[in-house]
């Protein structure tokens, strides 16, 4: 019985040695520094995408991308989430986050007009035809995109007559899922979703007039935490740039 | 005040599961406790997966079957006129899927043992097998069965990540308690959060405190 007990204790000591090395593993963060953590909204996330290649052979500096609607991200900054630059797909909310303290003053500036688009049918009369069962949409209340699309359905006049079609994605990035996986033959989505699919897509789309719905202003914030955060400044200067406007501009969107 | 709607159709969404379950569950947990099947195995791993995938894996697999462009999710969409996914339907699959463990082991070991050698004197006494098992096997797995569906209906009730990946957040169809929460907290809504989130708590204690309370009045096995 001794000797078992004996025996044991290196395996313990090194169960402990480990489960102590893990946890050092852990704990120890790159450095953090050199690392812009941005929340941004998920019509987004592809020009982010390039952006984020671009960004870091410019500069020595680290992007980290968070993606979820803008009313999600906004809640999770409200209360601590550790971002640095919050990319919403609206200018109410970073306004929002100005007032309360959270975002540097004056850092706001719009970095891309978003183009809402109908995909799946290249005429919104399909809408209200009976073959279609399921119209996806960003939720309203989380998303820019959602809010977009539920105030051209009214324009529309067909408030009515979808109402029970619609389904609503977490986020414009789960509406688009949606009809990619046939679940919903149709979707609001954003226009830069689309050209962001490189597989030669060839579903017909239909292209909203100008008066059915507002530009999407999508507003760029330096969140407070990160007022002196050198990774974070230089990602707020890139974002305005040219070479950024370039690549925004050939994913779907307007620049003011 | 928040909309309770939602919190109703959760206890229609896990009284439907669980007696579903309990159909589909009864003579396949039955079948186990008996088989000898080299497939045994393989029939109860995959019954308990959905105690270890997350719940996005059968989600998104829920998701793609349920697609009219896949075969179930376009026969259904044939034969009831109805896609699958974004309906209570389609929750009620999901729901049975993934509470499907939680109705089986419980009953499965219920089975097991000391019914099984009641049944083979019930036949030795000539009772017919259907016969045997609603005379002999039902009332000595009792408390497998009330286990097994207070198990399964408190699960359901707390089912969260495979409905928001297919259900659509559709008020009065898909949108249960726990995507409301969800969508409240994200609002910042927080008072009917805190509402919906007090009644939710209450109903699965409440529920939970039933099936001890009875498993302290009843024996584990009723003995012959």
């Amino acid at each position: 019985m001794l000797s078992r007990t004996v025996s044991e204790v290196p395996a313990i000591k090194l169960f402990i040695f480990l489960c102590l090395g893990s946890l050092l593993a852990a704990c120890a963060q790159p450095a953090a520094q050199e690392t812009v953590t941005v929340a941004v909204a998920a019509n987004f996330k592809p020009a982010l995408d390039r952006l984020e290649t671009d960004f870091e052979a410019r500069t020595e500096f680290k992007l980290d991308v968070v993606v979820g609607s803008t009313g999600k991200l906004y809640a999770q900054i409200v209360y601590g989430a550790p971002y640095d630059v919050f990319l919403a797909a609206d200018q109410e909310r970073p306004v929002r986050l100005i007032e309360e303290t959270q975002a540097v003053e004056g850092s706001r500036f719009t970095y891309a007009l978003g183009r809402l688009l109908l995909w799946g049918t290249d005429t919104p009369a399909k809408l209200s035809t009976p073959e279609i069962k399921r119209i996806a949409i960003a939720n309203p209340n989380l998303a820019p995109y959602g809010k977009a699309a539920e105030q051209l359905i009214e324009r529309l006049g067909l408030t009515e007559a979808i109402e029970t079609k619609l389904v609503l994605g977490e986020n414009v990035g789960q509406a688009f899922a949606f009809v990619r996986t046939g679940n919903a033959q149709l979707g609001f989505v954003s226009e830069a979703q689309i050209i962001g699919l490189d597989d030669g897509d060839m579903t017909p789309s239909w292209h909203p007039p100008a008066d059915l719905f507002d530009p999407i202003a999508q507003d760029a914030v330096l969140l407070t935490r990160a007022e002196d955060k050198p990774a974070a400044l230089a990602f707020m200067t890139y974002l305005q740039s040219d070479d950024a406007r370039d690549i925004i501009a050939q994913h779907g969107y307007d620049l003011p | 005040m928040p909309d309770l709607s939602s919190l109703w159709l959760t206890v229609r969404l896990a009284l439907v599961t669980t007696f579903v379950l309990l159909l589909i569950g009864t003579p396949l947990a039955w079948w186990l406790a008996q088989t000898r099947s080299r497939f045994k195995p393989v029939i109860e791993a995959l019954i308990a997966l959905p105690l270890v995938l997350p719940p996005t894996v059968l989600g998104f697999y829920l998701l793609i079957a349920m697609s009219p462009n896949a075969p179930f999710g376009g026969f259904w969409l044939q034969a009831t006129g109805d896609t699958l996914s974004f309906s209570f339907t389609g929750l009620v699959i999901g729901s049975v899927v993934y509470s499907f463990p939680f109705m089986i082991q419980p009953l499965q070991a219920a089975f097991e043992g000391p019914v099984q050698q009641a049944m083979r004197t019930a036949a030795s006494l000539r009772a017919s097998r259907l016969d045997a098992f609603f005379t002999v096997a039902v009332p000595m797995s009792l408390r497998g069965f009330v286990t097994a569906i207070v198990l399964s209906f408190a699960h359901t009730l707390g089912e969260f990540g495979v409905v928001l990946m297919v259900g659509g957040n559709i008020p009065d169809r898909t949108r249960v308690a726990s995507i409301e929460i969800y969508e409240n907290v994200e609002t910042l809504n927080y008072a009917d959060a805190h509402a919906l989130s007090l009644i939710l708590l209450i109903i699965s204690f409440l529920t939970l405190f039933c099936v001890f309370l009875f498993n302290r009045r009843f024996p584990a096995h009723v003995r012959l």
